[in-house]
C-alpha cells in the first residue's frame, strides 16, 4: 500500500518537474534569429477586436495592413509578422496584455489602442521595457504629455484637440450655457475639460458635467436632467456603440429639436448608418471629414473600400497613417530596429500627405493638424470649414517639447 | 405644475420603469432561489440569451414580436435541458458547488453566444408602431416604447400574482418557499414543481432581455451586470417572496435613478448601501422568512 | 497520508518552486509569481470558507485595499519602503475587515454571502468615482517598493527573479501561519462553528468573536496578497474590488478543495495555468474552461485536493 503511494507521489513529483521544465524551456526557445536582419519584424497589434469599440479596432487593423501592403508588404526591406491581441477595451487587463506582447511574444513594435485607459497600460510597459509604441487612436493626453518618451508616437490626436476646437466653435457661435456629458473615464474627462477650456475662453460657461460609468448606455435619467437644465448647447463625448445609442436616445427624448448637440467627431464617425435620422444635421469637429478634397484622400477611400468593402472613417485613416509612419521610419534605417536613435529621429522628422491633410508631428510626438467643422448629411460627415488651423496639443508636462 | 416638480416626476417615471424591468428578471431568480434552494448564477445569462435571440430573430424576420414568439419557447427548452442535466445533480449539495457550477455555465453560455452571434454591440430597432415619443414638458418627450415596456412588466407582474394566488402550482410555490421539506413529505411531486419553477424563471429572464433590447442595447457581458443587481433586489425583498421582489425592484430602480442625478460621485454605490442597510435591519429581507435559504 | 509523507510532498513542491527561476524566462517568472499571489489570496479565503464555514463573496474588498494602500503610500516618482508600506497595507486591510466584519457577521447563510458582496461592491463604486484614486481607468505606481534597510538592499524587486523570491517567501510564511492557526485550539473551534454553530454556542464558545477573528485574519492576508499584486505590475484599478475577482478566488478554493490550505494553492495553479494555456489555443477559451469547471463539480465532489485525500484513503 505504501508502495503505491510512493509511486503516486513520485509520479506527481516527476510530472511537476516535467511541467516546470517544459514551461521554462519555452522561455528559452529563441523566437527569432539573433543574427542580422533576416528575421521578420514583429508588429504587436493590441486592439479591441470585441466589444463596443470592435468596429474601430477592425478598421485600424485593416488600414494599417493596407498601407504596408501598398508599399510592397515589407518594412525597410524586411518581412513582417503580425501578432494580434484583443484588449477588450479593458484597462484592468491592459498591463497583463501589453506585458504578454513584450515579454512573451517579443514584438519590435507595440501598436494600440482605442480605449485611453488601455493606452496608459501600454505607455507604462513601453516606458518600462523601452519598446517602441505607436498609438493609432487613444487620445489620453499623458501619452504625449507628462509621460511622453522618445519611443512613444501617436498618429491620431489627443482628446484635448477636437474638444478644444469645438469649444471655440460653440463660443464663437454665441452660445453661453453648456452642459457636457460623457463616460466617467480619462478620455471623457479630458475631452469635456478641453471643451470647457475653450468655451470659457470664448465667454461661455459650462453649467454642469454629467458622467456615467463606462460603458453604460442607460442615458434616460441624464437626458431628463439635461431637459431640466435647459442649456444653449450640449457637448457629448461618446464613441462606437455608445455614440450610436446616445444620439438616438437624444433624438427620441425630443431634445434634438430644442437644444443643439455637438461633440468631437467620434460621435458621428463610423456610426451614421446605425444612427440614421437622429444624426442628421449634427455638427462635430475632427481632423477628418468624409468629403475632403485632397487627392490622397480620394485614392485612400477607394482603396479601403475595395480592400474591405466598408467605407473609410477617421479610425481607418489613423491606422493607415500608422503604417505610413512605420514605412518611413524603418525605411530610413533599412529595417534595423536596433538602430533606435536613428529610427526615432527618422520617425520624428516624417512629413507626408495623409488622407486628412498634411501630417507632421509635434516635439511630443503628437500630430499637429487642422481641425475641420463637419455637418452630418445622409451617411456622411460633410466638410463645412476649418475650425482651427494647425492645432497642437499643449503637451503639458512633456519634457521633450522644451 | 412647476418645472422642478414636473422633472422630478419624470425622474420617478424613469426609476419606476427601470424597477419594473428589474422585477421581471428578479422574480425568476427569487422563485428559483426560494423554491428550489438553488443559487443560479447563470440567471443573467438567460437575460443575455433572450436579448441576443431577439436580435437574431428580429433581424431574420424583421419583426420583434415574431422574434419574441419564437425565442421564448427556445429559451424555455434550453432552461429545461439545463435543469435536467446540470441543476438536478446539485439539489442538496452545498450551495458552494451550485455557485461554482452555474459560474461555469455562465462562461460556457457566454462563449456559445460569442460563437453564434459574434462580439459586437448591436441595436434592436423599436417596433414601428411604437416608434414615437409622447410629449411631456417643454422640449422633453418620452419614448412610447418605454411606457409600453412598463405596461408589459406590470401585466406580467399581475399574471404572476394570479398564478401564485389562484393556481395549484402557486400553492405549491407558496408552501415550498416556507418549508421545502414539508412540501415533499406531503407527497407533492416536488420534481415537477421544480421543473416548472425553473422553466418559469428562465422564461421571465429571457423575456426581460428580449423586450428590453430596443432600449438597452445588446452587448457581450450584459448578463453579468443584470445578475448582480437582481441578486441585490432578491436579497432586499426577501428570498422566495414575489411581493418582496416587486417592492424591492421599484426601490432599487428609484434609488439608482436618483442616485445618478443627485449623488453622481456615489451613484454606483447607492443600491449596495441600500441593501446593506436593509439587511442589517432585517437579515431575511423585507418579506423574507428566517428559514429560507 | 502520514504526516511525514505529506510534509515531504510539500517540501518538494517548495524546493521546485525555489529552483524555478534558474530555468524559467521572464514571462513565466512573472506568471508564477502572479499564481503564487493568487494562492496566498485563496488560502486566506479558505480559512473563512473551508474552516469557519463563512462563504464570503466579497473577499476581493481586502485584496483591493492592500493594493490601493501601496498606491496611496507610494510617492509619485520614488520608491516606498517595503518595511513600512507592507505592514501598513496589512494593517489597513485588517482594520477594514474588523469594521466590515462587525457588521456582516450579524447575518448568516445566503444573506452573509450577499452582504459581503455588497460591501465589496460599495468599495468598488467608491473607488470608481474617486478622481484622486484614479477612477475607472485605474492608476499607476511608477516605482516598485524598495527593500533597502539601513543602506543594505537584500533584493531588487525590479528584477523578476527578485520579486518572485519575495512572493515565494511570503507564500511559505502565510502557509505556515495559517497552518499554525488552523491546527491550534482556535482553529478547532472554527471547525466546530462550521459544522454546528449553535452547538458551539451551547458549549459556551463566543462564536461571534471567533468568527470575527477569523474574518480579520483572512482579510489581513488578503490585503497582503493585494499589496504584492499592486507591486508586481504597478497598476491598480477598481476591478481589484470586483465581484469577478471574488468569484475567481472562491473558485480556486472550492475547486482546489476547501479545508485544506494546500488545496487552495493547487486551485490557484490549476485555474491560472489553465486560463493561460487555453488563451493561446483559442480565443473562445472560456468554453473549455467553463466545461472544465462544470465537469469538475459534477465529478470531483471534493475538488482537486479531494483527489489527494482519496489517494491517501485508498492507500491506508
Amino acid at each position: 500500500m505504501t508502495q503505491s503511494i510512493r509511486k503516486a507521489s513520485r509520479r506527481r513529483v516527476l510530472a511537476g518537474m516535467a511541467a516546470a521544465g517544459a514551461a521554462a524551456a519555452t522561455g528559452f526557445v529563441p523566437t527569432r534569429f539573433a543574427i542580422g536582419q533576416q528575421a521578420k519584424i514583429r508588429l504587436g497589434l493590441m486592439l479591441p477586436y470585441t466589444g463596443t469599440y470592435a468596429a474601430l479596432g477592425k478598421n485600424i487593423d485593416d488600414a494599417l495592413r493596407l498601407a504596408i501592403h501598398e508599399k510592397g508588404g515589407t518594412l525597410g526591406g524586411r518581412d513582417i509578422e503580425y501578432v494580434t491581441l484583443d484588449d477588450e477595451s479593458d484597462p484592468a487587463k491592459g498591463s497583463d496584455n501589453a506585458n504578454k506582447l513584450v515579454a512573451r511574444d517579443k514584438v519590435d513594435f507595440m501598436i494600440g489602442t482605442v480605449h485611453s485607459g488601455v493606452v496608459m497600460a501600454m505607455v507604462k510597459v513601453a516606458r518600462d521595457t523601452n519598446t517602441m509604441l505607436v498609438i493609432p487612436n487613444g487620445g489620453v493626453g499623458a501619452a504625449t504629455g507628462a509621460l511622453c518618451a522618445p519611443n512613444i508616437f501617436r498618429t491620431s490626436f489627443s482628446n484635448w484637440q477636437p474638444a478644444y476646437a469645438m469649444g471655440k466653435v460653440a463660443a464663437d457661435a454665441g452660445r453661453k450655457r453648456a452642459v457636457v456629458i460623457s463616460w466617467d473615464y480619462a478620455a471623457g474627462k479630458e475631452s469635456t475639460d478641453a471643451f470647457t477650456e475653450a468655451f470659457t475662453k470664448g465667454g461661455g460657461k459650462t453649467e454642469k458635467g454629467l458622467f456615467l460609468p463606462f460603458p453604460g448606455v442607460e442615458f434616460q435619467p441624464l437626458l431628463t436632467e439635461i431637459a431640466a437644465l435647459k442649456p444653449d448647447v450640449v457637448y457629448a463625448f461618446f464613441a462606437g456603440g455608445g455614440a450610436v445609442k446616445f444620439v438616438k436616445d437624444y433624438a427620441a427624448a425630443g431634445l434634438k429639436k430644442a437644444i443643439p448637440l455637438v461633440g468631437p467627431g467620434f460621435l458621428t464617425d463610423g456610426t451614421l448608418e446605425a444612427q440614421g435620422e437622429a444624426a442628421q444635421g449634427l455638427e462635430t469637429t475632427l481632423h477628418y471629414a468624409d468629403d475632403l478634397k485632397f487627392a490622397k484622400d480620394k485614392t485612400f477611400r477607394a482603396a479601403f473600400k475595395q480592400a474591405t468593402g466598408r467605407d473609410a472613417d477617421v479610425y481607418a485613416v489613423q491606422g493607415y497613417d500608422t503604417g505610413t509612419l512605420l514605412i518611413s521610419g524603418l525605411g530610413a534605417v533599412k529595417g534595423d530596429v536596433k538602430a533606435r536613435d536613428a529610427l526615432v529621429d527618422a520617425m520624428e522628422k516624417t512629413v507626408f500627405d495623409s488622407p486628412r491633410g498634411r501630417f507632421t508631428l509635434s516635439k511630443a510626438h503628437n500630430p499637429v493638424q487642422d481641425f475641420y467643422l463637419r455637418k452630418v448629411q445622409g451617411t456622411e460627415n460633410r466638410y463645412v470649414r476649418v475650425a482651427v488651423k494647425a492645432l497642437a496639443d499643449p503637451a503639458t508636462g512633456c519634457k521633450m517639447s522644451a | 405644475m412647476s418645472d422642478s416638480l414636473a422633472f422630478f416626476l419624470i425622474q420617478v417615471l424613469n426609476g419606476v420603469q427601470e424597477g419594473l424591468l428589474l422585477f421581471l428578471v428578479a422574480s425568476g431568480l427569487t422563485l428559483i432561489f426560494g423554491i428550489m434552494g438553488v443559487i443560479n448564477l447563470a440567471h443573467g445569462s438567460f437575460y443575455m440569451l433572450g436579448a441576443y435571440l431577439a436580435y437574431a430573430f428580429a433581424t431574420l424576420t424583421g419583426d420583434l414580436w415574431t422574434a419574441i414568439l419564437i425565442a421564448v419557447p427556445l429559451a424555455i427548452i434550453l432552461g429545461l435541458a439545463l435543469e435536467v442535466v446540470l441543476i438536478r445533480p446539485l439539489y442538496g449539495r452545498d450551495h458552494l458547488y451550485q455557485v461554482l457550477l452555474t459560474y461555469g455555465v455562465i462562461l460556457v453560455l457566454e462563449e456559445i453566444r460569442s460563437l453564434l452571434f459574434g462580439d459586437d454591440v448591436h441595436g434592436v430597432t423599436v417596433p414601428a408602431f411604437l416608434d414615437f415619443s409622447v410629449p411631456l414638458k417643454d422640449a422633453l418627450t418620452y419614448p412610447a416604447y418605454r411606457l409600453f415596456l412598463s405596461a408589459i412588466c406590470l401585466a406580467i407582474a399581475g399574471a404572476i400574482w394570479w398564478l401564485i394566488r389562484y393556481t395549484r402550482l402557486g400553492m405549491a410555490i407558496r408552501a415550498g418557499s416556507t418549508n421545502r421539506e414539508m412540501v415533499q413529505s406531503l407527497g407533492i411531486d416536488i420534481a415537477w414543481v421544480y421543473r416548472a419553477v425553473f422553466a418559469l424563471g428562465v422564461a421571465l429572464a429571457a423575456l426581460a432581455g428580449m423586450i428590453a433590447a430596443p432600449v438597452a442595447s445588446v452587448f457581450p457581458g450584459m448578463g453579468n451586470d443584470v445578475l448582480i443587481v437582481s441578486f441585490v433586489v432578491v436579497v432586499i425583498g426577501g428570498i422566495g417572496s414575489i411581493k418582496g421582489a416587486f417592492l424591492s425592484a421599484l426601490l432599487v430602480g428609484l434609488a439608482d435613478t436618483f442616485g445618478q442625478i443627485y449623488l453622481p460621485q456615489l451613484s454606483g454605490m447607492t443600491i449596495y448601501v441600500l441593501m446593506a442597510a436593509v439587511l442589517l435591519w432585517r437579515p431575511a429581507g423585507l418579506f423574507g422568512h428566517a428559514g429560507a435559504g | 497520508m502520514r504526516p511525514t509523507r505529506h510534509r515531504l510532498l510539500l517540501l518538494t513542491a517548495f524546493v521546485l518552486l525555489a529552483l524555478f527561476p534558474l530555468l524559467a524566462g521572464t514571462f513565466y517568472l512573472q506568471l508564477f509569481a502572479k499564481i503564487m499571489i493568487m494562492a496566498i489570496f485563496a488560502m486566506s479565503l479558505d480559512l473563512l470558507v473551508g474552516y469557519t464555514g463563512l462563504v464570503s463573496f466579497g473577499h476581493a474588498a481586502f485584496f483591493g485595499i492592500g493594493a490601493y494602500a501601496l498606491f496611496v503610500l507610494s510617492p509619485q516618482y520614488a520608491a516606498a519602503s517595503l518595511y513600512l508600506s507592507l505592514p501598513a497595507a496589512i494593517g489597513a486591510a485588517a482594520a477594514a475587515a474588523l469594521v466590515i466584519g462587525l457588521l456582516v457577521l450579524r447575518t448568516s447563510g445566503v444573506s452573509f454571502i450577499m452582504v459581503t458582496l455588497a460591501f465589496a461592491q460599495m468599495l468598488f463604486f467608491y473607488v470608481m468615482g474617486s478622481r484622486p484614486l484614479g477612477g475607472s481607468d485605474g492608476v499607476y505606481i511608477y516605482v516598485k517598493p524598495s527593500t533597502t534597510l539601513f543602506g543594505w538592499t537584500p533584493v531588487s524587486l525590479d528584477r523578476p527573479a527578485g520579486f518572485y523570491y519575495l512572493v515565494l517567501a511570503v507564500l511559505a510564511a502565510s502557509y505556515l501561519v495559517l497552518r499554525f492557526v488552523t491546527r491550534s485550539l482556535f482553529g478547532h473551534a472554527l471547525l466546530g462553528i462550521r459544522s454546528n454553530e449553535s452547538r458551539m454556542r451551547a458549549l459556551g464558545f463566543a462564536t461571534y468573536g471567533y468568527k470575527l477573528a477569523a474574518f480579520v485574519i483572512a482579510g489581513a492576508i488578503a490585503g497582503l496578497a493585494g499589496y504584492l499584486d499592486a507591486a508586481q505590475f504597478g497598476f491598480v484599478s477598481p476591478d481589484l474590488f470586483g465581484w469577478r475577482l471574488s468569484g475567481a478566488v472562491l473558485m480556486m478554493v472550492i475547486l482546489g478543495g476547501m479545508g485544506t490550505l494546500y488545496g487552495s494553492v493547487l486551485g490557484a495553479f490549476a485555474l491560472v495555468l489553465l486560463q493561460d494555456g487555453l488563451t493561446d489555443v483559442t480565443r473562445h477559451w472560456l468554453l473549455p474552461f467553463g466545461l472544465f469547471i462544470i465537469l469538475a463539480v459534477l465529478l470531483l465532489p471534493r475538488g482537486i485536493g479531494g483527489l489527494v485525500h482519496r489517494a491517501e484513503k485508498a492507500h491506508g
